[in-house]
């Protein structure tokens, strides 16, 4: 094939889009459709799996210091704790860090309400996060905190938390759950690939005639293919980048929406960012392959005439 | 040019469309195809152009052998057979223009011959103002004539027409006849079916008459034969 056809094949396959606009329509609306389904589903499957993650990890040990401890009294505390031997890494947070902490949590409309309480203010202690190394044995380390702490008077702690009933059933939870969501995300898939390949054979069937025509006057296989193989692309690329830009702008919105609300419950969302660096290159290689796929199949049956 | 030896074709359902058909058709000759609907006549055609191919028989057209052509080869022998039809069968969503250069850019003519032919033949069928115009804005005898522009764009040796003047008024089917005449005198073999005694009667040149799969007559400068 010669450049000059190359060139000219494009510049159909472009025109097409345009020449049976509403054929092209069709086909936007539903790999938009079947992908915005899709892409919102692999964001619930991902916040859901980062859920899991986060109460995974927080099986571990929170232990509120006394607002009136001494700095000898906390790191003989820390020493007793080290010993505990399920305890694995034990962390000390001055009250400032935990003021920090929250604020995070709470995002930008939580920052503004947490200034007044800096410095002198900050109503938080220090704490102690202990670490245990099997998140099955938390229960009998707890114990043995509450041990050390109630063997002084006042006792050393105000609080000791840690996810108490919810370790056992967890693990088996977060599992089921990221089981179920790849079945859901792969029927999905199956489901957006039938959609699209019949607006794109509904499309070829209406050409048929063209297609004979073209035939007719000699043109080979190959020259007939290539634009509809330039237009399928086309159409895939482009509405599956409207698809990613709509779910990843969505999103945003969502997450700008939710954080307060979800923060005072110590929930985070996956971020924009993470979110964006899986959505636009699933989306927009999977509607690129849908259109190219489509239209390649869907010609080849028409092309034995 | 095109030289027919016994053939025979049979469609998957069994009709026997042409039961052992031997003729030969010289270059620069006009034959009309005539006889009754439902005798063979679009069979005889398709099988030049290789739509259709021979089940029995040995076919030659432009030193090709048809029956025995591979697939891939088929657009090849088409290129130098131009073909009309009655229903014009023009590219919908192309203007008149596009329509022609199509042929051309299937060839991968170089650019600036494809605009300067394709405009002498848009010329040289009468349409050369209307080169912009989609097929939906012209009249049945323009579409016709912007198919026979397609046609002899190439300079095809020979040229197929099945029933070119089928859905035309007596006066745009002169027009058309006259144009074929014409592109007859300048060297290209043409091959016409038709149910039109008239042009036939009147535009003596070869007839030859197919019944029930058979060639019953073939007349230089024959008459229709039949009762219109």
């Amino acid at each position: 094939m010669k450049l000059r056809t190359l060139g000219r094949h494009i510049r159909e396959g472009v025109r097409n889009i345009f020449r049976n606009g509403w054929m092209s329509f069709a086909s936007i609306s539903s790999i938009f459709i079947s992908l915005f389904i899709l892409g919102a589903f692999v964001l619930l499957a991902l916040n859901v799996n980062k859920l899991a993650d986060q109460l995974e990890s927080q099986v571990e040990i929170r232990a509120f210091l006394q607002m009136d401890a001494t700095k000898e009294s906390e790191a003989a505390i820390e020493t007793k704790l080290r010993n505990i031997p399920e305890v694995k890494s034990v962390t000390y947070l001055t009250a400032e860090q935990n003021l920090q902490e929250m604020s995070e949590m709470l995002g930008s409309d939580g920052k503004q309400l947490l200034e007044d309480f800096q410095g002198e203010d900050n109503p938080l202690p220090a704490s102690f996060t202990i670490e245990v190394y099997d998140p099955l044995t938390v229960a009998a380390a707890a114990a043995q905190v509450e041990a050390i702490s109630s063997a002084q008077d006042p006792p050393a702690f105000q609080q000791v938390k840690y996810g108490k009933g919810t370790v056992e059933t967890l693990f088996k939870v977060t599992d089921t759950v990221r089981n179920i969501g790849l079945i859901i995300v792969a029927g999905l898939a199956v489901t957006a690939m039938f959609l699209i390949a019949t607006t794109i054979k509904t499309t070829i069937i209406n050409r048929q005639r063209e297609i004979s025509i073209m035939k007719l006057v000699g043109a080979t296989n190959a020259f007939i293919r290539w634009p509809f193989f330039v237009e399928g692309a086309l159409i895939g690329f482009l509405s599956s980048a409207l698809t990613a830009a709509v779910v990843i702008f969505g999103y945003g919105e969502l997450i700008r929406q939710s954080e307060f609300d979800l923060g005072l419950m110590s929930i985070r969302l996956v971020s924009m960012n993470e979110a964006a660096a899986i959505i636009v290159p699933l989306t927009i290689g999977i509607g690129t392959f849908l259109g190219v796929w489509g239209s390649v199949l869907s010609v080849r049956r028409y092309l034995k005439v | 040019m095109i030289d027919m030896m016994d053939i025979w074709k049979t469609y998957p359902n069994g009709a026997h469309a042409l039961k052992g058909v031997s003729v030969v058709i010289d270059r620069n000759e006009f034959v009309y195809i005539v006889g009754p609907s439902g005798a063979g006549k679009s069979t005889f055609m398709k099988l030049i152009y290789r739509e259709e191919f021979p089940t029995k028989g040995q076919l030659f057209v432009n030193g090709f052998n048809i029956g025995k052509l591979k697939p891939r080869k088929i657009p090849y022998v088409r290129r130098n057979i131009g073909v009309i039809f009655q229903d014009y069968r023009l590219l919908p969503k192309l203007t008149a223009y596009e329509n022609v250069a199509f042929a051309m850019e299937v060839i991968e003519a170089p650019r600036k011959l494809m605009k300067k032919r394709t405009m002498e033949v848009l010329e040289l069928v009468g349409l050369g103002s209307k080169h912009g115009h989609l097929p939906a804005q012209l009249s049945g005898g323009e579409q016709q004539r912007v198919a026979i522009a397609r046609a002899i764009v190439n300079n095809p040796s020979v040229i197929v027409a099945d029933e070119p003047t089928g859905n035309l008024d007596p006066e745009t089917s002169w027009g058309i006849m006259n144009l074929l005449e014409e592109i007859n005198f300048r060297g290209t073999t043409i091959i016409m079916a038709t149910h039109n005694r008239e042009i036939v009667n009147k535009l003596r040149k070869r007839v030859i008459a197919i019944e029930d799969g058979l060639i019953v007559r073939d007349q230089a400068r024959g008459e229709y034969g039949y009762e219109a």
